[in-house]
Formats: structure tokens, C-alpha cells, sequence
């Protein structure tokens, strides 16, 4: 048995210099791969989908008409299963934790307006084929009735 | 024979944070008997389990616990893997016993924290933690999160851990391995660790087996229990011992996990020395499950039950999980009898109890 069997690296620690960060006014430092929060880049997403149906949380929200992808910060748990099921790997995780804040509120990313206006030159041009077709089917159809 | 009364324990109690709490009645400063009831954390993961995917509940499944999250979400995905019949690749196997046996680490150390906390050694309960914060930083390093991993799928793992992060594991175990020795030797020597450790709560083998324990806290006793003989993960590969004292007190719960922690450092190095060079990580997974399968495995605390039924479509029938405090309670409850009152609250902390996980 032995007594003080700490004492000298009780001594050492005095003198070395603290083992803590004196967060926040020392930025902390993150290693590669950290999971922090979940990025987007909004221009590349198609309105899909599946990360709304892939989050075990429901935080995330997507509007295909307004070209928006929403998330609730503080119900994500970071978890990064969205991210793998992204078919257009446009969301990413990022480092750096989600920030405490006095409300819990959405943030909101919307298309830039010229995505927006391709999109909605696209899906104007597959009205109109599909308004064709359909056309094309109805004339067809009557048609094969006469004959 | 003294005035019986009943003193209640927890549910918040100092020595620790979580609500356990137990009913405890005293003659004088004896303590006859123990009473224990949970439920005041209750979460209802098992009615959560019936409203996600199976994908999804690993998620879930990890945040059981914030001490054993990846040993749960390892252990509910291996558990859906026998039902599915997939072989995860050799590569994957080595990995989640890597960060099995880190998170072990992090922990028994945890844990030794704690109990030195317990007995009002606050220099060692520091030195402890800040050990431990070098495995929370391999953590963060090669998964992403600081306790909770992610890195678990249902046929495999997410992430790698690269060749240079390897090393870097390597070279921290070593500078863990060091800093260990030393608070070993105050754990193991101490004049004032030991007086508060010998020879207090002593449970024999044969109430150990009566009651069910697992854990250290079974092999504390001289039972030669540890899940990882059965050779999940990578563990058939590697040369795994189990660690048993025959003392059954206090302090043999303190000498197990402080040699399991080496024993970690050395199957983790043993791991990465054989780790296949190939670089599959997982199997695909086609359809949903359908069957049941009871999975056991180790985690730092004990044994765990994994239980999972599944019928051919994308939600589970049913998910349960056993965790090792659960199994714990009785034998603890027998272990409190004619003790002082004094030395209660550090009885309950050496089975590492973990009461949220008990409630999942
Ligand atoms: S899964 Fe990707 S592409 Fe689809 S909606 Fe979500 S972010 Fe957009
Ligand atoms: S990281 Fe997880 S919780 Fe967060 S939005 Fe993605 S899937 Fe949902």
C-alpha cells in the first residue's frame, strides 16, 4: 500500500498548461469528416424527395413547385443517412455544430431564379409534349372510330 | 436490533446523474434491504421501433445509449444482418470491432472517473476524463461524432478509416497506454482507493449465476461470461481472453476494467495488424427482412440483447433490446444488503449502471 501514490502527477498538472479550451473565445477545432450540420446545394437538387423520406426525424421539408429545401435545425440529430441518400449528392455534412438559439425555427433554401426559370421552362415544354400527345392520342382514337 | 426505517436513494442522488432510485431500509447504519424501481426515463424506443424503416431504426438504435451507441447500433444491424443472411465484408468487420474496443475505452475510463469521483479523489476523477478525451477525439476523427458514431448500416459501415488515420490511432493508444499505467498503478495502490475498495460488496460466484449478472461485474465475481467469445464482428480473429478476478468486491470491478482497458488498447492494435486490404465496406441489401434473431453481444457495461422480428416488410414487428444494467439491478439490490449506508452510493456506481438505456 502506498499513500500520495498521485502526488506527483498532481504536481505536473499544476504546472502544465490546462488541458481544456476556453471556448468560445478560442475557436474550436474540428478534424476532417466531422458531422456537424447538413449543407445543401440547392442548385443541384431536384426536388426528389428522398431525403425527406430517408430522415429518421422528419426535419427536413421539400416543395417541388416553390424550389425550396427546408430543415428544422434543431430536430436534425445529425445522423448523415439524408446525405447517403441523396441521388444527387448535393447535400453534404459539414463541420461546425449546430449553434444554440432562443427559438427553434427552420431555415428555409430556395433556387436561384434562374434554376427556378429552367425548371419551369421544363416542365412547361412536358406540359405542352404531354398536351400534344394527348392530342395526338384523341385525333388517333377518333380516327380509328370513323374508320 | 435498531429501529427499522427507510431511507430513499436517487431518483437524484449526487454520485450519479442518472435516476435509479432505490428504497433503502436501514437499521441503524446497516442497510437490510434494497428495494429498486425504475421508470422515470422511459422512452419508448420499442413503439418507436414500430414507426420506422429498418434503415432508419439504426439511427435510433444508436441513441439508445451515449456511452455504447455504436455497440447498439452495431448490434441491431448485425442482428438484422442474420436475418437477411448477409455476409458483411471482412474489411467491415475489423472496423466495428475497432470502434467497439474504442468506445470500450472511453467507457471503462468513464466509468473509473466516476467511481474515483465516488470515493472524493477529484484529481484522479480529472486525470481520468481527460485520458478519455483523447479516444473522444479518435472518435470524432475516423466517424464524424464525438459518442455517437453513425457509421453503422444494415450490411456494413458508412465510413473507412484510412491507412494514416489508423496510425493515428495507433500513436495515441500508445500515449494512452502510458498516461493508463499511471493512474493504474494509484487505482491498484493507493492507500486511500483502497481503503474505501476491499472488501466491499462482495458477491460470490454462485449469487452472481443465481441472479443473472453479466458483465464486469460478473466477471468481478469469478464468472466467465463475455459475449465476445462468441467470435461477432472480427473477434474469432483475434486472440481474446476474457478478464476474471475471484474477489467479488469493489475492487476486483476496478481492477477488471482497468485491465480491460489494456486489453483493448491490444486487440485494437491486433486489429489494425490484421486488417484485410480490401477496400469493401458493404454488401448491398435487397428486400426487407423476414424472421427473428436474437443477437448478444458485449458492450462495456455486459451482455445485451438484441431482439428483432421482422415479416417481409420495410417496418420491424418488433425490436427489443435488453441492455446489461437491467440484468444487473437483482444482483445489485443483494449486493447492498448489510452494507453501511455510507458505501451505497458507491456500490451502485460499480456496476456502472446506466439508467436511460435500462428504460430505453
Ligand atoms: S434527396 Fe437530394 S436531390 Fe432529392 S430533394 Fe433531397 S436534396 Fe434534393
Ligand atoms: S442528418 Fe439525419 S436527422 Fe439531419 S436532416 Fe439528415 S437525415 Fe434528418
Amino acid at each position: 500500500m502506498a499513500l500520495m501514490k498521485f502526488a506527483p502527477e498532481a504536481l505536473k498538472n499544476l504546472f502544465m498548461k490546462p488541458a481544456t479550451k476556453m471556448y468560445p473565445n478560442e475557436e474550436p477545432v474540428y478534424p476532417e469528416g466531422s458531422r456537424g450540420h447538413v449543407k445543401i446545394s440547392i442548385d443541384d437538387c431536384i426536388s426528389c424527395g428522398m431525403c425527406v423520406r430517408a430522415c429518421p426525424n422528419g426535419a427536413l421539408k421539400v416543395d417541388r413547385n416553390a424550389g425550396t429545401w427546408t430543415i428544422d435545425r434543431f430536430d436534425c440529430i445529425a445522423c448523415g443517412y439524408c446525405v447517403l441518400k441523396c441521388p444527387k449528392k448535393c447535400l453534404f455534412m459539414e463541420k461546425g455544430y449546430q449553434v444554440p438559439g432562443p427559438e427553434k425555427k427552420e431555415d428555409t433554401y430556395t433556387k436561384s431564379p434562374e434554376v427556378l426559370a429552367a425548371e419551369e421552362e421544363k416542365r412547361r415544354i412536358a406540359a405542352m409534349k404531354a398536351a400534344e400527345a394527348k392530342a395526338a392520342m384523341e385525333a388517333k382514337a377518333s380516327e380509328e372510330k370513323k374508320g | 436490533m435498531g429501529k427499522r426505517s427507510v431511507i430513499p436513494f436517487g431518483p437524484q442522488h449526487p454520485v450519479l446523474p442518472e435516476p435509479i432510485h432505490i428504497d433503502l431500509v436501514v437499521e441503524d447504519e446497516k442497510v437490510v434491504e434494497a428495494v429498486p424501481s425504475i421508470g422515470f426515463v422511459h422512452r419508448g424506443l420499442e413503439s418507436l421501433a414500430e414507426k420506422k424503416d429498418f434503415n432508419q431504426l439504426v439511427y435510433v438504435a444508436e441513441r439508445t445509449c451515449g456511452i455504447c451507441s455504436f455497440q447498439h447500433g452495431m448490434g441491431y444491424c448485425e442482428a438484422v444482418e442474420h436475418i437477411m443472411g448477409l455476409e458483411v465484408p471482412r474489411r467491415a468487420k475489423f472496423l466495428r470491432t475497432i470502434w467497439a474496443e474504442l468506445s470500450r475505452i472511453h467507457s471503462h475510463l468513464l466509468w473509473l472517473g466516476l467511481l474515483a469521483d465516488g470515493f472524493g479523489f477529484e484529481n484522479l476523477f480529472y486525470q481520468c476524463w481527460r485520458i478519455r478525451e483523447k479516444i473522444l477525439d479518435l472518435h470524432e476523427l475516423t466517424a464524424g461524432g464525438r459518442l455517437i458514431f453513425s457509421v453503422n448500416k444494415v450490411g456494413g459501415v458508412i465510413k473507412d478509416i484510412e491507412g494514416d488515420k489508423l496510425d493515428t490511432i495507433l500513436s495515441t493508444l500508445d500515449e494512452v497506454d502510458d498516461e493508463l499505467r499511471v493512474i493504474r498503478s494509484v487505482f491498484f495502490e493507493d492507500r486511500t482507493v483502497l481503503s474505501r475498495l476491499k472488501g466491499v460488496g462482495i458477491l460470490s460466484k454462485e449469487q452472481i449465476n443465481d441472479l443473472g449478472a453479466v458483465g464486469p461485474f460478473a466477471r468481478a465475481s469469478g464468472v466467465r461470461v463475455d459475449m465476445r467469445m462468441l467470435g461477432y464482428a472480427a473477434y474469432d480473429e483475434l486472440s481474446f481472453v476474457p478478464i476474471v478476478s475471484n474477489d467479488g468486491d469493489c475492487y476486483a470491478r476496478c481492477f477488471i476494467r482497468m485491465m480491460e482497458l489494456f486489453q483493448s488498447i491490444k486487440l485494437i492494435r491486433e486489429a489494425i495488424g490484421k486488417i484485410p486490404a480490401e477496400k469493401d465496406l458493404e454488401v448491398p441489401v435487397k428486400g426487407n427482412p423476414d424472421g427473428e434473431y436474437f443477437m448478444r453481444l458485449e458492450q462495456p457495461r455486459g451482455e445485451a440483447f438484441y431482439y428483432v422480428k421482422a415479416s417481409g416488410k420495410p417496418i420491424l414487428d418488433r425490436m427489443r433490446i435488453r441492455t446489461p444494467t437491467f440484468a444487473n439491478i437483482p444482483a445489485l439490490c443483494e449486493m447492498l444488503k448489510n452494507t453501511e449506508i455510507a458505501d451505497v452510493g458507491l456500490l451502485v456506481l460499480t456496476i456502472d449502471p446506466c439508467v436511460s438505456c435500462t428504460e430505453r
